[in-house]
């Protein structure tokens, strides 16, 4: 479905005006009906290689290829209607456009009041609250991201990717989101899952874990095979009341808060 | 009386008041300075003034669930036409009054509409006003429409203005004057839209006199081009009363935007709040409408679009 081909991505620090690669000549294929986690430490490129798959950045170098095709100089536009789809990490708000609107506009036409519930619930949303609300600032940014992932739901592209998907959402929410997850990826239907995840239950849903870091592929394989190398402290959900844990290999000494476990 | 309209007389009534062909109930349709219909019902009365162009709509005690229509549009290029609109709603009576002028002007001398319009709300009554502002045509004649809305709310009314201006009109200088008693309650809606060298300048003040009344002026525009807009809302909170400014515009372009959201206390008791943002659209807007398959000019029209929905 996927294939990165010496993908590279710089950037000009603007205080030192030194280069500074992001995304070093990275090589990567994703299949239909793959679930891919890609994990890392903050700074690794996660983000950024979503982005360039999205066509949000422009790599300096390398080739991205979907169903075969070069999209490499291809719009954010074009790439959305070949099938490429985004869930922000840190979603835009709109003032005066309503959560049905929105839903709407990903799914290209008139959704009916029951498939909007439907995408609603599956984010852990009840719809009577919020199918008119404005996606504006009286929205919180938990609130705002379950929208954001229900847009993706309502979208249904043939890769999407979701960056840090659990952030700023609530333990209920999280369980409702893994069985979304696990259930748009049993459905089977050619389209592929990509998920940029610190979070161990996340990573327990994907079938491949890749592990970026210095904007390179340091690992990547099976889960079955990766998990026993992440190192994860262990935590589940109910040892200690908190279902999130995050493994060794994704933490960076320089980031405080990557280095806790929650 | 016979109704003659054309379809561009059809087509702005349609922009302005969403009419297809006659409404039910009563209405006021006025073109080119002069009555093209009307009607009054049974609880809502509508007859001329004798020294002065306009009318004067008194709506009775109880009346409940009626909608009026007083529409006006201009198609001659070179009028200038002045009307005195005047509104007296019953105690507990609601209803809704749809207004709106439309003109369109393909010549080249400047059309204009001054409509003055005032609201005489009895004690718990409650009024829904709409109102669009509407310009079109090819002339290089300017499309001017200066609209002045005075509002006094007896006490425990309650009021919602939902006052815009689509496009096409080049000056507008709107002033809005409201006087509030005790309980009573208003929410004030203004959207404006203004393009190429088109100029608008809002002047609000709205004074709460007494206790329990509160306001919420809601200011939404988008300023495109080398359009100039200026905002000039003002509340006096004279007594113990609540009030809320708030002024949001988007600017495109080489427009230019001014807002001097006002709040005046004379009253220890008065609760008044003002806030104001002008800024373009945001970038990561455009992006994630974008990555659901908008072109990106198809982003920043539906932004635009909800913005001021």
């Amino acid at each position: 479905m996927l294939e990165l081909k010496g993908l590279t991505f710089d950037v000009v620090d603007e205080t030192t005006q030194q280069k500074k690669r992001i995304i070093d000549q990275l090589d990567l294929v994703i299949e239909s009906d793959q679930f891919v986690v890609v994990t890392g430490p903050n700074g690794g490129g996660k983000s950024t290689l979503a982005k360039l798959i999205m066509g949000i950045e422009t790599p300096t170098a390398g080739t991205i290829l979907f169903d075969g095709q070069d999209i490499t100089g291809l719009s954010i536009t074009e790439r959305a209607k070949l099938g490429i789809g985004y869930g922000f990490q840190q979603p835009a708000r709109f003032k005066g456009m309503t959560v049905k609107k929105l839903l709407d506009l990903a799914a290209g036409e008139r959704l009916s009041p029951l498939v909007c519930n439907e995408y609603l619930r599956k984010v852990g949303l009840c719809s009577a609250s919020y199918i008119m609300r404005e996606v504006d600032k009286s929205l919180s940014g938990g609130e705002v991201k379950r929208i954001e992932i229900a847009t993706m739901l309502a979208r249904n592209p043939k890769l999407a990717m979701y960056d840090e998907p659990e952030a700023g959402i609530d333990l209920w929410s999280f369980d409702r989101l893994t069985e979304t997850f696990r259930d748009i990826h049993e459905a089977k239907d050619g389209r592929s899952i990509v998920i940029i995840s610190h979070q161990e239950r996340i990573i327990d849903l994907a079938d491949t874990i890749v592990l970026l870091r210095d904007g390179k592929v340091a690992l990547q394989g099976p889960r079955e095979e990766v998990v026993p190398q992440l190192g994860f402290s262990g935590h589940r959900q109910g040892d200690d009341g908190c279902g999130f844990s995050v493994p060794k290999a994704a933490r960076s000494l320089q980031d405080p808060i990557m280095s806790a476990t929650c | 009386m016979a109704v003659d309209l054309s379809p561009i007389d059809e087509s702005m009534l349609d922009a302005i008041a969403g009419l297809h062909g006659m409404p039910r109930g009563a209405f006021n349709i006025r073109r080119d300075g002069e009555l093209v219909s009307r009607s009054s019902s049974a609880f809502i009365d509508i007859e001329s003034f004798t020294d002065k162009a306009g009318i004067k709509i008194t709506i009775k005690p109880g009346t409940k669930g009626e909608t009026v229509y007083i529409p006006v549009i201009i198609t001659k290029s070179g009028l200038t036409d002045v009307v005195y609109n005047d509104f007296h709603v019953g105690e507990d009576a609601d209803v809704t009054i749809v207004a709106g002028c439309g003109i369109h002007n393909d010549g080249a001398h400047k059309s204009q509409h001054d409509g003055i319009h005032s609201f005489y709300l009895g004690k718990n009554s409650h009024v829904r006003y709409i109102e669009k502002h509407y310009g079109e045509g090819e002339g290089t004649g300017e499309r001017v429409l200066n609209p002045t809305t005075n509002v006094y709310m007896d006490e425990h009314s309650t009021c919602e203005m939902e006052m815009t201006q689509l496009r096409g009109v080049d000056s507008t200088i709107r002033d809005t004057n409201c006087e509030m008693q005790t309980g009573a309650k208003l929410v004030l809606t203004e959207k404006l839209l203004t393009h190429g060298k088109q100029e608008a300048i809002s002047n609000m003040n709205i004074a709460l006199k007494g206790e329990g009344s509160s306001v919420q002026v809601i200011s939404r525009s988008v300023a495109q081009d080398d359009s100039l807009q200026v905002f000039n809302p003002l509340v006096v909170g004279e007594a113990a009363c609540r009030g809320h400014v708030q002024c949001d515009a988007i600017i495109m372009g080489n427009a230019h935007v001014r807002a001097i959201p006002g709040i005046e206390a004379a009253s220890e008791d008065a609760q008044l709040v003002h806030e104001a943002a002008i800024g373009k659209i945001a970038g990561d807007q455009i992006v994630k409408l974008m990555t659901l398959g908008l072109s990106e000019e198809e982003a920043e029209q539906e932004i635009l679009d909800d913005f001021l929905s």
